[in-house]
């Protein structure tokens, strides 16, 4: 997962809800109970939230690095609103879907997670959340690139060596644009898809791609010449 | 009483005289003519036997009878006659079968003409006219057409040649073509005509080809247009007239359509060399020729335009080269402004070809823009075309201007600039220069005859729209209006000598917005001047980056701001490190040893490079301009595909300029990231409007 930005905003408040059980039937209380324990455990309890030293603390016991992508996955699974905070709710959701309530079954549940997320529908849609997931201040629209060309390797980087890599280099390489729009971002994901590489031949600038991408086109095939 | 029964044989042995009779008349043997007994008997005798009651009613003997004589006499007489005889001969003497042909059948149909009141029309017979004709058409025309045919066409193809023929011949030869069709035309046009088309085409075909090599452009296309002339009398003199269509394509086609691109593209003749030569006549004629053919201006205008074009390309070139050949002076030099004379005058001049060789004909106007849109935007030693224009213009609208022109001439060349700014892409860019300068020439009393300067006005606003002109109207408007609040002010001082200010004061009022910004002025010392000194009131010393923030002002400003007053001629703050030029790093201390000899000094500013700002201000109003237009094409739209909200952007911008593609895109992202617009969730080439 991306480092964090430096300037820390004030975390989501705590919603009520948190501090109040839920009294479902006996034997989902008890999983609700295991997995509202498990938060706890992690929990900061003057937030009332996993804060990002709960969450490192999470990966080790959990046994992946902290900037591994599952983690992204995982908040993805739970909707996590704000990055490097895990609520209660979102906890809840997270785990109930991948129905964990234990240390153990959580680790167990991650790579059915990975496979999941990786299918069609659901990878388009995680693409689009970690862009939202950067977006760490209010009315923040865009993402800078040096955070950019690490999410994109962290997201694309196995399905997409090659383009991720030129792009990655051609984004420091420009000076015109400093920060990317989730637009640019989700239209790379259509042009990994859609035109073939290194050759871009089915690449035809007079359609709406966006013009960063233009010129990333028009670098590489000066580069090719 | 009853009448005499008359039989079969009798009554014909009757009609054998009276048809005897007539045969000789044709031949030519001396016989007394019909008399009116003759005639009434032999009609007589029809009418007896067709009434008798049967079995003596003979109709149907007499009618065939009738034909029978024809088919006799045919065998006998014309054919023999016809068949020892050839070519010319054979001819004159078919003509003549025919013409006696004809006599005999309307003579014979008059004796037999009962025949035709009641038989022939109960039993829905051909008419015995018809008969008589039938009988000619099959049994001689059919054996004799094809010699007729061919013999016709050698006379033509001699007359082709030079030699005399006999046209009166021809004609009545032809006329037997079409008669014996009988009202329908196909036994002369695929008897005749389709022969006489295949051998035109051949002959001529021959001609073209011997022609095209040995003759130049205009020679051939002298023979051609003779050629044509020819056909067409030929056709009113002897042809039929539904050929003439037919014939003339036939020739145009061998002469001009398939040797086209030979004949335009002769290297010292052809369409090229006549537009460098000026050859207005051959090029009439040119045009005259292929202006009837499909296509056949198409070559012609091609080269006219790459002519025009390359004429234009010259001309720039020209300029370029003189202009890059005298020291770089970054305004627009005299080079730069005789180019504009030529390019007018090449405007008339070709102008002048579309009218009068070309009769203003489409293709040729059109041919015409193309080519001048493609010089009329190259720039000249970094100027674009916008601002020599607007500097042209200025040249002759300002007091003093090189241009030394009587009214008219001024008013002719105002209107021939005018049609100039057409082709011209960036026309909001020359808006801005020509408002500038017109600013100048108006606020420093420098323009030279008000009448002109409205005249030019009106002119533009009626190529380019009023709100192209409405900001340069408002400022003349000002000038009057400012003249004569002078005028009151001035009379309301002289009527009041106690509110006198003490020195001469002179006011012109300006309405804002029309007005170009300025950041010079004519005083001593401009206004961030004395802003930038002011700062040192507060401090001894201060660095380039402290100043940069107080002043907030731009880095080209700030550096030629701070040049002027610590490197020039009077250095009222002195610079650390001492070097000619203004470094970021720099600091700045305030000169107390400063001293002059003077008392006043003038401490100008250098001036601003005008034409980066016009040209920074231009780009400015342009992203504005894409912005509106794409909001307003989607607003009504809702929702558009990519390239079809480009095209549109492009079409509703461009009676001011041609904005880039890029341009466009980067715009529409904005708008993207401002929420004005998205991208359709299942087409990303599409986009909608969000409200």
């Amino acid at each position: 997962m991306p480092r964090t930005s430096k300037r820390k905003a004030a975390p989501p408040s705590v919603k009520s809800s948190d501090a109040v059980p839920v009294r479902p039937g006996k034997a989902i209380s008890k999983t609700v109970e295991q997995i509202d324990r498990l938060f706890d455990s992690y929990a900061n309890p003057s937030l009332g939230l996993i804060d990002p030293e709960g969450i490192e603390t999470l990966c080790s016991d959990v046994g992946v690095n902290h900037t591994d992508i599952r983690i992204l996955m995982l908040a993805w699974k739970m909707n996590a609103e704000k990055q490097g905070y895990f609520s209660k709710d979102e906890w809840r959701t997270g785990l109930k879907a991948l129905k964990a309530d234990s240390l153990n079954k959580l680790k167990k549940a991650l790579p059915a997670l990975e496979t999941q997320v990786m299918m069609p529908p659901n990878f388009q849609d995680f693409y689009a959340y970690a862009f939202r997931y950067c977006l760490t201040e209010e009315k923040q629209k865009c993402v800078d690139i040096e955070t950019i060309c690490e999410l994109l390797n962290l997201v694309l980087g196995s399905q997409f060596h090659a383009q991720v890599n030129s792009m990655s280099e051609y984004l420091k390489f420009q000076s015109e644009y400093r920060m990317l729009n989730m637009d640019q971002w989700m239209n790379f994901y259509r042009f990994c898809h859609e035109i073939s590489f290194p050759d871009l031949q089915n690449y035809d600038s007079n359609q709406a791609w966006p013009l960063i991408l233009d010129g990333f086109v028009e670098w590489m095939r000066e580069k090719q010449c | 009483m009853e009448r005499k029964i008359i039989e079969l044989d009798q009554g014909w042995a009757y009609m054998l005289k009276g048809i005897t009779k007539l045969k000789r008349i044709l031949e030519g043997l001396t016989e007394d003519p019909f008399s009116s007994e003759d005639y009434i008997f032999l009609y007589t005798t029809i009418y007896n036997m067709c009434t008798q009651k049967p079995p003596h009613d003979y109709s149907q003997q007499l009618y065939d009878m009738y034909r029978e004589v024809f088919d006799e006499y045919i065998a006998s007489m014309v054919l023999p006659s016809l068949k020892e005889k050839h070519d010319e001969f054979m001819l004159s003497e078919l003509v003549q079968r025919w013409l006696n042909h004809k006599v005999m059948v309307r003579w014979q149909s008059r004796f037999f003409h009962y025949l035709d009141r009641y038989f022939v029309a109960r039993r829905s017979l051909p008419a015995l006219y018809e008969v008589g004709l039938t009988c000619f058409r099959d049994l001689v025309y059919q054996e004799v057409k094809a010699n007729a045919r061919d013999a016709v066409i050698s006379l033509i193809d001699k007359e082709r040649e030079g030699e005399q023929i006999d046209r009166a011949l021809l004609k009545n030869v032809i006329d037997i073509f079409v008669a014996i069709g009988m009202g329908q035309m196909e036994l002369y046009e695929q008897d005749f005509e389709v022969h006489m088309l295949q051998d035109s085409g051949a002959y001529y075909s021959r001609k073209a080809s011997s022609w095209i090599s040995d003759d130049s452009c205009p020679d051939y296309m002298l023979k051609a247009e003779e050629c044509l002339k020819r056909e067409r009398d030929r056709v009113s003199h002897y042809l039929h007239i539904s050929s003439e269509q037919k014939l003339v394509e036939k020739v145009q086609h061998e002469l001009l359509v398939v040797y086209e691109m030979q004949l335009l593209e002769k290297e010292y003749s052809g369409c090229r060399a006549l537009l460098r030569d000026d050859k207005v006549e051959d090029l009439s004629r040119m045009y005259r020729l292929y202006h009837k053919i499909p296509k056949g201006l198409d070559p012609v205008s091609t080269i006219f335009k790459q002519h025009v074009t390359a004429e234009g390309m010259a001309l720039v070139q020209q300029a370029e080269d003189v202009a890059s050949s005298q020291t770089a002076n970054g305004g627009v030099g005299m080079q730069e402004l005789v180019l504009v004379r030529k390019i007018i005058e090449l405007h008339d001049k070709y102008v002048a070809y579309v009218n009068d060789c070309f009769l203003n004909h489409s293709l040729f106007h059109k041919a015409l823009k193309e080519a001048f849109e493609v010089f009329c935007n190259k720039a000249v030693s970094g100027s674009s075309s916008a601002e020599l224009l607007a500097t042209f213009c200025d040249n002759i609208l300002k007091k003093g201007g090189s241009e030394k022109l009587s009214d008219e001439a001024i008013e002719e060349t105002l209107e021939k600039v005018v049609k100039l700014l057409a082709y011209i892409s960036d026309k909001d860019l020359f808006a801005e220069f020509y408002r500038k300068k017109l600013a100048r020439r108006l606020l420093f009393d420098r323009s030279a005859n008000e009448d002109h300067e409205k005249s030019i006005l009106t002119k533009l606003k009626q190529q380019c729209g009023a709100q192209f002109t409405s900001k340069m109207e408002g400022m003349v408007t000002d000038l009057t209006l400012a003249r004569e609040n002078q005028n009151s002010f001035e009379e309301y001082l002289h009527n009041n000598t106690n509110v006198n200010p003490g020195l001469d004061l002179t006011v012109t009022v300006l309405t804002t917005g029309f007005w170009p910004s300025y950041k010079s002025c004519d005083l001593s010392l401009p206004q961030e001047m004395a802003a930038a000194l002011l700062l040192f009131n507060n401090a001894d010393r201060l660095s380039y980056s402290e100043m940069m923030t107080q002043l907030n002002l731009t880095h080209d400003d700030l550096v030629r701001l701070l040049h002027s007053l610590s490197c020039a001629k009077y250095k009222i703050l002195n610079k650390e490190p001492n070097t000619k030029t203004i470094l970021q790093t720099d600091n700045f201390e305030f000169n107390s040893k400063f001293t002059d000899r003077m008392r006043r000094i003038k401490v100008p500013l250098p001036p601003v490079d005008e034409r980066k700002r016009v040209i920074e201000d231009v780009d400015k109003d342009r992203r504005y301009a894409i912005d509106a237009a794409l909001v307003r094409i989607m607003k009504s739209r809702k929702v558009l595909g990519h390239q079809q909200l480009v095209m549109e952007c492009v079409e509703q911008l461009g009676r001011m300029f041609k904005p880039d593609i890029k341009a466009i895109k980067k715009r529409m992202e904005d708008l993207i990231t401002r929420d004005y617009l998205e991208r359709d969730k299942d087409n990303q080439n599409i986009f909608k409007y969000l409200a």
